[in-house]
């Protein structure tokens, strides 16, 4: 199972990344019995300049295109963002805003954020959560944040392990192999599939024609 | 292979002098860059479609037709027409009659346009673009190639008895691209009446170009059209060039700077490595443009943006003087080498006339058997 890990923090080391590290090993851990999960941390820090060249060009520089690649390919995501100015930081959102907005759709997210106070805690409910239900997403029910009492505090761990396990449960479901829907490859032409395995779906022209004549 | 150049059209100031020209200078730097084109040897001259400031070509076919009348061998064509916000009766009225001006040189492309507004503008909705692409062509063809069109759709008032006048030039209609950059409903448009399939790669990375490509070539195949080899496939090609590399750099990068489309984004570096590109010798355009066959395969028709971002007529007319004298020859003699027999040339009238006229020979023998 492919999990990655997308971190918006921006200090190194960063409280955010800290806390995308400790959900990431419990959600592993939560998921070892018998499958093996590879992690990948995308660090959005590295990726500032490609995310806003992505902006004026229309594609993306060769390390955010792989980013966005590993999130497209995810089995599941954990997605962490420091609270700026009551909300997500600019630069987390502005990666969801360069993703295919089709990319994250059925796809297990864990949200968390971090703040100076707890007195941010709910932007992962106003604003994160309705930003991955926009994308389709599947987000898990604990939501994870992380001020900076919370360090030194009871809770946080607690917090972190249930919301791990709902993520791999999730994972765990969501990737094992499926059965329906696979009679309907037997019917699909040979060429059309190769012409799929070019990374598109095709609609027979025929089937486009048609549909428009249907009044 | 054809070799071109296609304009956007649009009215910049130049970022060096500050000076923007006018409407009327701009046009005529179009008329006088489609001219030199045809001079220095190139074998097609393009022009876009826009509805909205700061472009100037809304009227396509009236351009073609003054420089046709200028102009001997040059192909006239477009990048693109709008086939979503244009009625398609006018389409085929328009082209029909330039075919007739320019004695048949005379192809177009199809594009959707990407200008929200245009589409409310001219009474349509963007969301249907892909629709309209489809059922707006569709009609086309059978203005162009059936005398009587009895016809009803969804998006056009319906014809009852309509004839397109004038009737295509000897009988053929003009050959069709198809513009796309990343829908592969077009692609597959393109494959399935075995039109041409242009890919304005210009700021696009290679890899991308390549699957629409791939697409298009194999879904032709599948309709029969011929082996995906045989399809027919344009690229686009941005080029600033000196005899001395450091020169071109420094002499393009205000207007690459300062470009209405990538300015203030992207570092030239960036752009030349990642995008078709090319700030540099002749030698370098050579060298890159040969590469655009590695990712696409062999194919038909080059065209290069020259004239945008402000750059004057007189340095305009000197890449093209550079494209024809330096560039061209050397690319056709190199593309000419390792080109299987069966890839065909892009479509001209002669060769769509010579094509009907045998087919209708090959009818007559049928039924005289």
């Amino acid at each position: 199972m492919r999990l990655v890990v997308v971190s918006a923090g921006l200090s190194v080391p960063s409280s955010t990344r800290l806390l995308a590290d400790r959900l990431s090993a419990a959600t592993v851990g939560r998921a070892a019995a018998g499958a093996d999960v590879d992690v990948e941390v995308v660090e959005l820090r590295d990726l500032a300049v490609e995310i806003a060249h992505n902006f004026t060009n229309g594609f993306p520089g060769r390390k955010l295109a792989a980013a966005l690649a590993a999130v497209t390919a995810a089995d599941g995501l954990i997605v962490v963002t420091p609270v700026f100015s009551a909300s997500y930081s600019g630069l987390f959102k502005s990666f969801f805003d360069v993703i295919d907005p089709d990319a994250l759709a059925g796809k297990p997210v864990l949200i968390a954020a971090t703040g100076g106070s707890t007195r941010h805690s709910l932007v992962l409910e106003h604003a994160l959560r309705p930003l991955f239900s926009y994308l389709r997403a599947v987000v898990v029910p604990t939501a994870v944040y992380a001020a900076s009492e919370d360090w030194g505090a009871e809770g946080l761990p607690e917090r972190i392990e249930r919301a791990a396990a709902e993520l791999a449960a999730l994972m765990k479901g969501l990737s094992a192999p499926s059965t329906p829907s696979a009679p309907l490859k037997d019917d699909r032409d040979e060429k059309a599939e190769k012409a799929e395995k070019s990374g598109f779906t095709v609609v027979p022209f025929a089937d486009q024609l048609a549909a428009l004549a249907a009044r | 292979m054809q070799f071109g150049i296609f304009s956007v059209g649009d009215v910049t100031p130049d970022p060096t002098t500050g000076r923007t020209p006018t409407e009327r200078e701009r046009i005529k730097a179009m008329v006088a860059i489609a001219q030199k084109a045809e001079e220095v040897g190139l074998d097609v001259f393009a022009t876009g479609e826009h509805h909205n400031p700061p472009f100037v070509p809304s009227s396509p076919t009236t351009m073609l037709g003054y420089i046709a009348a200028r102009t001997e061998k040059l192909v006239l064509s477009t990048s693109t027409t709008l086939i979503t916000t244009n009625d398609p009766v006018k389409i085929a009225e328009d082209f029909a009659m330039l075919q007739h001006l320019a004695d048949g040189r005379v192809d177009l492309m199809m594009g959707r346009g990407n200008t929200g507004p245009v589409y409310p503008w001219f009474g349509q909705d963007i969301r249907q673009g892909i629709n309209l692409a489809i059922e707006n062509y569709a009609l086309l063809r059978r203005l162009w190639r059936e005398d009587v069109v009895d016809w009803e759709g969804k998006f056009r008032t319906a014809l009852q008895g309509f004839t397109s006048t004038p009737r295509p030039l000897d009988d053929v209609p003009p050959f069709v691209w198809h513009g796309s950059i990343r829908s592969p409903e077009i692609a597959e448009q393109a494959a399935f009446y075995g039109d041409g399939f242009f890919h304005n790669n210009i700021f696009w990375p290679a890899d991308h170009t390549k699957q629409m490509v791939e697409l298009y070539r194999a879904r032709y195949a599948h309709y029969g059209h011929g082996t995906p080899e045989q399809a027919i496939v344009g690229l686009g090609g941005q080029v600033f060039m000196r005899k001395n590399s450091q020169d071109a750099v420094r002499e393009f990068r205000p207007y690459f700077d300062n470009a209405p489309v990538y300015g203030h984004g992207p570092s030239l570096e960036d752009f030349t490595d990642q995008t078709p590109l090319t700030v540099g010798t002749p030698e370098q355009v050579i060298e890159k443009t040969l590469k655009f066959r590695e990712y696409a395969g062999d194919y038909q028709r080059q065209l290069f943006l020259l004239d945008h971002a402000g750059l004057p007529l007189k340095t305009v007319l000197e890449q093209l003087d550079l494209l024809g004298e330096e560039v061209v020859p050397v690319l056709r003699k190199e593309f000419a080498i390792g080109r299987p027999a069966e890839v065909p040339d892009a479509p001209t009238h002669e060769s769509l006339l010579e094509a009907a006229q045998a087919a209708r020979a090959t009818q007559e023998g049928v039924n005289v058997a």
